[in-house]
């Protein structure tokens, strides 16, 4: 139902999701003080599509922006989901890397500095197979270096949503942000259905992939840090406020015995309604910041 | 081109360890045991495959939920172990068909079941473990991200049936629309794209190839010079940094990732700009 209120909100709201990647990086920033690094007029391409005969973007599909957020110093990097899927290759991987590793170097040096990384993305660019991949390993472990000092912030709004080895990446950020058109899973349906059979997962079921993937349920799973709308001031409020409250007590992906007691009590007999998750799951974050 | 078997993992595993348990209460498909390595007492981890597994997708040597949050319990117990003592070295036995493909896998976020592991994995590298990644057969996509590529130090075998890659043969073909017959022309010459593993040691990510007559069943001596490259490499990582600047400063780096240089000089040059 949507009220009157809720009514005039959704019709003033400012998409987020169709902003490109560069103007949803922008939009994050305290006004006037972002710029991009190693922008598209820098022409740093990938060395490795066009001797494929795939056409190669002067970004790499990959925008890095440094600037401050809530008055503290933080980096932007946002992945183009409209450019080859928003997939990661050895320029777009090794911007995120480099980026994160900066904000480490600044941070160790005494001036805290977070990252924000726009996930839309289907994973390793399969053009650069092996250098994809090794450059999902490096940012990951650029992540755990750097959310040591100050918190990574991932945010997947859609469409593209956050599959693949990426998600990975997702799952080691100190929060992540959400929207309803999200999606966030290790793999895709299509790539489920190929292996395992259409009685697994039947890839034509959209609403299956949103039940199961879609933002609201992993937010409901708490799997996620907040849901939000598609609206700009929203996302950018949303990310304010987790890098005014810093690092978290202790990061999800760290939270090993709460989640494999979880995996162990589960039954595996069969497949889950993704409610029963909720139920199961769903105060997880709350009640792990009382501990 | 090479069919994932699942047998070496346990071959070398029990090699190094001599046995081929589970820790109490893990899955049978996570061995993970300590035995001595040099002058250390070293932690080995390996996924085998397991018929009779809780989840139906991830019997085949498939990484999934149990074994993703079975080797970060291990890990984390080595990093807590030694929290005030000698960091032991960590010993990922690599072989690995994929990331388990299942929908109670997505249902129940394996995407963050493979984080927790890498995590595990990664703290224990900044905490000043060792830790070494052994290929021994397959080290395919989100296996290798959850298991084995968070390492300081990559090792693997220069044999037919070792493969890291992306995603598998015929799955790659099709999503980029071409054969595997035209996939395997390309690698020749793209090097990122082949499925040979003297290829894939072209990227500079790899600390060394080593050679082992057959995998499958290596000898006395071989399992020794096996144990030696370890106990070389524990050393190296030991005396270096503790990221992962290794796999682009290397040698190979230098010629197969100019692009990845060039960005990295480029962005810290911008960064300081004001």
């Amino acid at each position: 139902m949507i009220t009157s209120r809720d009514k005039t909100t959704f019709l003033n709201r400012q998409s987020f999701l169709e902003l490109d990647a560069r103007g949803r990086a922008a939009a994050l920033f305290d006004q006037g003080t972002s710029r991009e690094l190693v922008g598209p007029f820098d022409r740093v391409e990938s060395p490795w599509l066009a001797i494929q005969d795939v056409t190669p973007q002067e970004d790499d599909g990959c925008v890095v922006m440094k600037g401050k957020i809530a008055g503290k110093a933080a980096v932007v990097v946002a992945l183009e989901g409209a450019f080859q899927g928003g997939s990661m290759g050895e320029v777009s991987g090794e911007k995120m890397t480099a980026a994160l590793d900066l904000a480490c170097a600044d941070s160790e040096n005494g001036q805290p500095t977070s990252a924000v990384i726009l996930l839309e993305t289907g994973g390793v660019r399969l053009q650069e197979a092996n250098l994809g991949l090794a450059a999902v390993a490096e940012v990951m472990a650029s992540i755990l270096t750097l959310r040591k000092h100050a918190p990574v912030i991932c945010v997947t709004a859609g469409t593209v949503g956050c599959f693949g080895g990426m998600s990975l990446a997702a799952g080691l950020s100190s929060y992540i942000v959400l929207t309803r058109e999200a999606r966030l899973g290790l793999n895709g349906p299509e790539v489920i259905e190929q292996e395992n059979g259409i009685d697994e997962w039947d890839s034509s079921n959209r609403a299956l992939v949103f039940a199961i993937n879609g933002g609201e349920q992993r937010y409901a799973m708490g799997l996620a840090d907040a849901l939000v709308e598609d609206d700009t001031p929203q996302i950018a409020d949303a990310v304010r406020g987790f890098i005014a409250k810093g690092l978290p007590h202790v990061h999800r992906s760290s939270q090993v015995e709460l989640y494999r007691s979880r995996i162990g009590a589960l039954d595996t007999s069969r497949q889950w309604d993704p409610n029963e998750l909720r139920r199961a799951w769903g105060t997880s974050a709350s009640e792990e910041d009382k501990r | 081109m090479s069919t994932f078997t699942g047998v070496r993992g346990t071959v070398w595993f029990r090699a190094f360890t001599g046995q081929d348990n589970p820790m109490p209460g893990d899955p049978k498909s996570v061995l993970a045991a300590d035995a001595p390595l040099g002058t250390d007492n070293a932690r080995f981890l390996c996924i085998v495959p397991d018929q009779h597994a809780r989840f139906p997708c991830a019997r085949n040597g498939q990484v999934g939920l149990e074994e993703a949050y079975t080797l970060a319990t291990r890990v984390r117990e080595a990093i807590e172990l030694d929290k005030n003592a000698t960091k032991r070295p960590i010993i990922a036995i690599v072989d690995v068909k994929s990331q388990a493909y299942g929908r109670r896998e997505e249902t129940a976020a394996i995407f963050l079941a493979a984080a927790a592991a890498a995590d595990a994995y990664g703290t224990a590298r900044l905490a000043g473990h060792p830790v070494i990644a052994l290929v021994v057969g397959h080290a395919i996509s989100g296996g290798f991200l959850t298991h084995g590529y968070q390492a300081n130090r990559i090792l693997a075998f220069d044999d037919d049936g070792v493969m890291i890659h992306a995603m598998h043969k015929e799955a790659a073909a099709r999503i980029t629309r071409r054969t595997v017959e035209e996939l395997d022309e390309l690698g020749k010459t793209i090097a990122p794209l082949s499925y040979d593993i003297k290829d894939y040691a072209k990227l500079g990510l790899l600390h060394k190839l080593l050679h082992v007559e057959n995998p499958a069943k290596p000898s006395a001596h071989e399992v020794l010079a096996v144990k030696n490259e370890l106990i070389a490499a524990i050393a190296d990582a030991r005396s270096k940094p503790v990221d992962l600047s290794n796999r682009r400063e290397s040698a190979e780096a230098f010629k197969t990732r100019k692009a990845s240089i060039l960005v990295r000089a480029k962005l810290e040059e911008q960064w300081r700009e004001t």
